[in-house]
């Protein structure tokens, strides 16, 4: 539909008469029509194959799949990691990014760059940094082995992990936001003799509290999608360690195709309920939002 | 419930950048104090100093005896209007003006039918009855500014402080507000400093006006103190209009070249000066011993002031002289100009 509106837009530079004018008309054809083609084949077409592969053994299969023990388990466990990393990860980024926004400090840039050292490192390499660090064969591993303490191929190795991993996502929201908004709010709060409690949650937090959810968001999604640095220190102990994009690779190799597809497309799901809650925030809040995107 | 402020010796510094380089100005109590200055001069960091906002690298900021080095801003109670007003945008308008009441500490905090009272109240003072429920996005700017108002007054603040009161409003309802906010001044009482870089609104507005230069106070006084007896070159040229000439003075005359200009000084200083003196102090006359002769080289239209441009041979600027008369001169006419006052600082 957007090559329909195409002419119209063109329609008064073509008047004079440059013929560069309607090779650019074609041009931007085959750039859309690529982009377009590209969308279908490589995001759309597997998107629909996730639902209609899950689907294709009819319901029962697909209930079956999805409330076998092992499933359940790594749903539940999923559900876990993200309760306990995405509020961690939320108060954390605040509190960087508050500090961040509203101080001047000795080595902010240097904080600034550490909060985006997850979205450069390798998932992989994430995980890998807690097999070295807490293994068995670790720096702290015998330690933690003395005092009965299991992190990796455990929960707390797969929340550290995603804790790592998700990180930036609300830090990274918020930074931009707090500092087009200023500290005069905040003066005039504490001049008004607000404590510095209360001007964080009656002004701080509602200025940003948009860009905050839109944080909280992303931040879920990639911590229940997550994969490379959580398949490290899982150890995929089934129905213990497993998560659910850990449960589909399993049960993927395992040539159970449509019980893989089936939790497949539960995780296929959710990101289209964030994609489309992300849409509904940005079509709503696009003001505060692009606050935070023009930087 | 107004209290004397009292500014000593004040030091602050930036980086680098010496914001204040030791100021001091007594304020009594119910005093409407103007700080003027161009941007840069540090009117609106010793603003914030006075308000607690930023704290003095020297000196001290006294509330009647109090020291307020001691105090926190809570305890500082001092209403503050910011330049962009700062309302609180999430919050409607009673509970921004409620905001100061409810931050009170529990055993002194109103409760909710007397906090409603005080808010319908304000808003009433502030000319605005009605507007509880409205969102600051909903109103203009001249009604932010008076919610602002109302805010900082919720408090019973001990010292009332405007950051550019008037200076994101466009200038009719800038007019409106600043004789609103005269009038206001006379029925609260409260010691009220303003910050403003324009001339007009200080001389306008307050009972003293301090003129800020470079991190220091050139000159404290009424309107009429600073613009008639401006104590330094710089007052002088920041305020109103001005015509520089540069003299010599020997005995009690000044010359322009070897033409006397001015006589009848008292200052038994010769040499080398400067003589400011402003355009409605410059007549044109037939005919005496003291003139500057020139040619009318430009007529313009100010309002109600008719005013010419006048080319002297020696000077490279013109002249701006107002017209008394209705009788103009014409363009290219040579006219006589004799200076009934003018103010004169020795050359540098």
């Amino acid at each position: 539909m957007s090559d329909a509106t195409l002419p119209a837009a063109t329609a008064p530079a073509r008047r004079d008469g440059s013929r560069a004018r309607g090779e650019s008309r074609f041009v931007q054809f085959v750039l859309i029509a690529v982009s377009l083609a590209f969308l279908l084949l490589f995001l759309l077409l597997p998107l629909v194959t996730v639902f209609v592969e899950a689907a294709a053994r009819g319901w029962e299969a697909y209930r079956a799949a999805i409330t076998e023990p092992d499933a359940q388990a790594a749903i539940r466990l999923t559900l876990i990691v993200a309760a306990i990393a995405v509020p961690f990860n939320t108060v954390v980024g605040i509190a960087a990014a508050w500090a961040i926004a509203k101080f001047e400090f000795r080595g902010k840039n240097l904080l600034i760059s550490l909060l985006d050292l997850p979205f450069s490192v390798s998932p992989v390499i994430s995980g890998l940094v807690f097999v070295l660090l807490f293994g068995a064969q670790g720096y702290f591993g015998p330690w933690l082995q003395a005092h009965g303490v299991s992190i990796i191929f455990a929960l707390p190795g797969l929340i550290l992990a995603t804790v790592f991993v998700t990180f930036p996502f609300v830090a990274r929201e918020l930074i931009p936001h707090m500092q087009s908004l200023g500290s005069a709010d905040e003066e005039a709060a504490l001049t008004l003799g607000a404590s510095p409690w209360r001007v964080f949650f009656t002004i701080t937090l509602p200025n940003v509290k948009w860009s905050l959810f839109y944080g909280i968001l992303l931040c879920n999604a990639r911590a229940m999608g997550e994969f490379g640095a959580v398949a490290v220190v899982s150890g995929k102990i089934r129905g213990e360690t497993n998560t659910m994009p850990l449960h589909v690779e399993i049960l993927y190799n395992e040539y159970m195709g449509p019980a893989a597809f089936a939790v497949a497309s539960l995780l296929a799901g959710l990101a289209l309920v964030t994609l489309v809650l992300k849409t509904l925030l940005e079509w709503h809040y696009g003001d505060a939002i692009a606050a935070s995107r023009r930087h | 419930m107004s209290v004397a402020v009292t500014i000593e010796a004040i030091e602050k510094r930036f980086e680098n950048f010496p914001a204040l380089r030791g100021v001091s100005l007594d304020i009594q109590p119910g005093e409407l104090v103007a700080l003027l200055g161009p941007s840069g001069s540090g009117k609106t960091t010793l603003l914030r100093l006075i308000a607690g906002l930023e704290e003095a690298d020297r000196g001290r900021v006294l509330f009647g005896d109090i020291d307020t080095r001691a105090l926190s801003l809570r305890d500082r109670r001092i209403g503050f209007v910011f330049q962009q007003y700062a309302l609180f945008k999430t919050m409607n308008v009673a509970d921004n003006i409620a905001f100061g009441l409810r931050s009170r500490p529990r055993e002194e905090r109103p409760i909710a039918s007397e906090i409603s009272k005080r808010v319908k109240g304000l808003l009433e003072l502030v000319q605005l009855p009605g507007l509880e429920k409205r969102y600051p996005s909903q109103l203009s700017g001249g009604q932010r500014q008076r919610v602002a108002l109302a805010r900082a007054l919720a408090i019973e603040p001990r010292v009332l402080l405007l950051d550019e009161p008037f200076g994101a409003l466009d200038a009719k309802v800038r007019k409106d507000l600043r004789a609103w906010l005269r009038e206001l001044h006379g029925r609260v009482g409260h010691t009220t400093v303003f910050v403003t870089h324009d001339q007009e609104e200080a001389l306008e507005l307050a009972d003293r006006v301090a003129i800020l230069n470079a991190g220091k106070i050139e000159q404290v006084g009424s309107a009429d103190d600073v613009y008639d007896h401006p104590a330094t070159p710089f007052v002088c040229e920041f305020l109103g209009e001005v015509n520089k000439l540069p003299v010599k003075v020997v005995g009690s005359q000044a010359f322009f070249g070897d033409r006397p200009v001015l006589g009848g000084l008292s200052q038994n200083q010769g040499g080398p000066a400067s003589l400011y003196v402003r355009p409605q102090h410059l007549r044109i006359v037939d005919e005496t011993p003291l003139a500057l002769p020139g040619t009318v080289e430009h007529l313009r239209r100010n309002g109600p002031l008719r005013r010419a441009e006048v080319a002297v041979e020696g000077l490279k600027k013109r002249l701006d002289v107002d017209l008394a008369s209705q009788v103009a001169p014409a363009i290219g006419e040579r006219v006589r100009l004799r200076i009934t006052h003018g103010n004169l600082f020795a050359a540098a």
